[in-house]
């Protein structure tokens, strides 16, 4: 019962999904709509495969800025969390100007990056600054949602903080670090594809959204769709690894992780 | 009342532990303790009985070193436990207070850990530890694979892991059922007398009080006081039969008959 339960909620995605392309191919067919204006899920298809090189160096490019943002972003946002933990000076000092990096967009940032630093530089860094926030503020959560009458043991058995921090903090904290992450993948995609936007215009750029753009101008719509569906499944994948990894790690412990029992 | 004592009637073992004019005023200026007198024998079961929010856990956690108090000094003597390079403490919340992410022998070693012990030693201790709750078999599973009692069970091991000379207890087993109750009160007094442990144990149940301790200290209200203390002279050792003596219900009548005026002014009881 509740593995075919299991199979209709994998199914039903895929169906609705061959229903969307079945459809979309035939109201291109019926209606004659050339590919420069909508090209139809075949078109797009056999653009994929035909610029297989080309696409498949770009997606390299693109996740490779991606990882390094994300990287980036994991280690920076952890690190800065710690500090906030440990100083309250620190942390009333600088987290507003997190914030403030946060909320401006970085589609306007990016362009200002790219005058001052190297390009390949300038689009890590619009990952990083997408990615790293919600790393930030989930592990800054974290650690301060760790038990209190547990403290109060680490207390009682003269904890130093050096052990307070890494064998109470950081393991409570370990289920939000994850779901931080989780988040961060996702935009580091995101930050690495608006800097490449921002900077395809100045010109080496060979990244999947530089692409995208270029086939723009090009008017080569199938290429444009083509790589906009390597990108949605970078995106798919990268979140599901991270889910995937977030479950092997808490699947022994956490709340969130309960009902796999072995 | 007959059988209202002090603590001068058995001044024949050391002191444990001793509250002289001991209060304790929130920062939010919530007076929730005292001022209070109280001296506690090495070996003694000592219970205290109160309302809730009488300032029995702030007792505790003065006692522990986890609060200090606004006035008053709390000595706890120079224990063999500290001399032997253990911690004279242990300490048992109202919850289990594990770490979900270790397993029930890693929660157990945890003192040890910190105290940087030796592992060989450790591991023998944490055995004895298991052992002695009766966990043995579970050192490998994760806290949220036991049941409410066995939680406590390794909560317990937890504090006797470093051999402390005084067991403080916090209402350790006011979530469990009865029967689970009653079972580990048992363990809990068979313990005591194989190991010769202090122990201060705060509840709010008067049968529990009764049926454990030597000596029942009962609370006032906020800002909690000792109202009274009653030695139970009950025979020893203590049984399930004690449970329905008659004796039995004697100490419960009188501890609850002391305890009224705690609540008097309480609305809705």
């Amino acid at each position: 019962m509740k593995s075919s339960l299991h199979a209709v909620r994998l199914l039903l995605p895929v169906v609705v999904f061959a229903a969307a392309v079945v459809l979309w191919e035939a109201i291109v067919r019926i209606n004659n709509i050339q590919p420069y204006v909508l090209p139809g899920p075949v078109a797009v298809f056999q653009t994929l495969i035909g610029d297989w090189p080309v696409l498949s160096q770009s997606l390299g490019v693109t996740l490779l800025t991606t990882l390094e943002g994300f990287v980036a972003a994991a280690i920076g946002g952890i690190a800065l969390a710690l500090l906030f933990n440990q100083s309250k000076w620190l942390e009333y000092s600088l987290f507003p100007y997190a914030v403030i990096l946060q909320v401006t967009p970085v589609i306007a940032i990016a362009p200002l990056l790219l005058i001052y630093l190297q390009q390949q530089t300038a689009v890590v860094v619009c990952a990083w600054i997408v990615a790293f926030f919600p790393v930030l503020s989930n592990t800054t959560l974290g650690l301060n949602s760790v038990d209190r009458n547990l403290a109060g043991l680490f207390q009682l058995y003269g904890a130093t903080r050096l052990q307070t921090l890494c064998f109470l903090k950081l393991p409570a904290a370990l289920p939000f670090i994850l779901g931080g992450l989780r988040i961060a993948g996702g935009l580091s995609l995101i930050g690495a594809v608006v800097a490449e936007i921002a900077a395809g215009t100045a010109g080496a750029g060979s990244g999947l959204a530089f692409r995208i753009a270029e086939s723009g101008y090009r008017l080569n719509i199938p290429r444009m769709f083509a790589a906009l569906f390597l990108l949605s499944v970078a995106g798919i994948v990268i979140y599901g690894v991270l889910a995937l990894i977030s479950h092997l790690v808490l699947r022994r412990w956490h709340e969130s992780a309960l009902g796999k029992e072995s | 009342m007959a059988e209202q004592a002090s603590s001068e009637l058995d001044a024949g073992s050391p002191l444990a532990v001793s509250l002289r004019g001991v209060t304790k005023v929130y920062d939010t200026g919530v007076a929730a303790l005292g001022p209070v007198d109280l001296d506690v024998r090495r070996g003694e079961f000592v219970s205290l009985v109160g309302p809730s929010g009488c300032g029995k856990s702030t007792a505790l956690r003065l006692i522990a070193g986890l609060a200090a108090p606004t006035a008053g000094t709390v000595s706890v003597s120079p224990l063999a436990a500290e001399m032997r390079g253990h911690h004279p403490m242990g300490f048992v919340f109202q919850e289990p207070t594990l770490m979900p992410w270790a397993s029930v022998r890693e929660n157990v070693r945890l003192p040890l850990k910190l105290a940087h012990a030796p592992t060989g030693e450790a591991d023998a201790r944490i055995d004895e530890a298991l052992a002695q709750v009766g966990l043995a078999e579970f050192a490998k599973a994760y806290p949220r694979e036991l049941s409410g009692g066995m939680k406590m069970r390794v909560s317990l091991a937890r504090a006797l892991v470093t051999d402390p000379d005084i067991l403080l207890m916090d209402e350790p087993f006011a979530a469990l059922d009865e029967i689970t109750r009653f079972r580990l009160n048992n363990d809990l007094l068979a313990l005591w007398r194989k190991l010769h442990k202090t122990v201060i144990f705060v509840t709010h149940s008067v049968f529990e009080s009764v049926y454990l301790s030597q000596r029942v200290i009962v609370m006032t209200a906020r800002p909690g006081r000792i109202g009274a203390e009653f030695r139970i002279s009950a025979t020893e050792p203590r049984g399930e039969e004690f449970r329905t003596s008659a004796e039995y219900a004697g100490f419960c009548r009188q501890v609850s008959g002391a305890l009224a005026p705690a609540y008097a002014g309480q609305a809705g009881v």
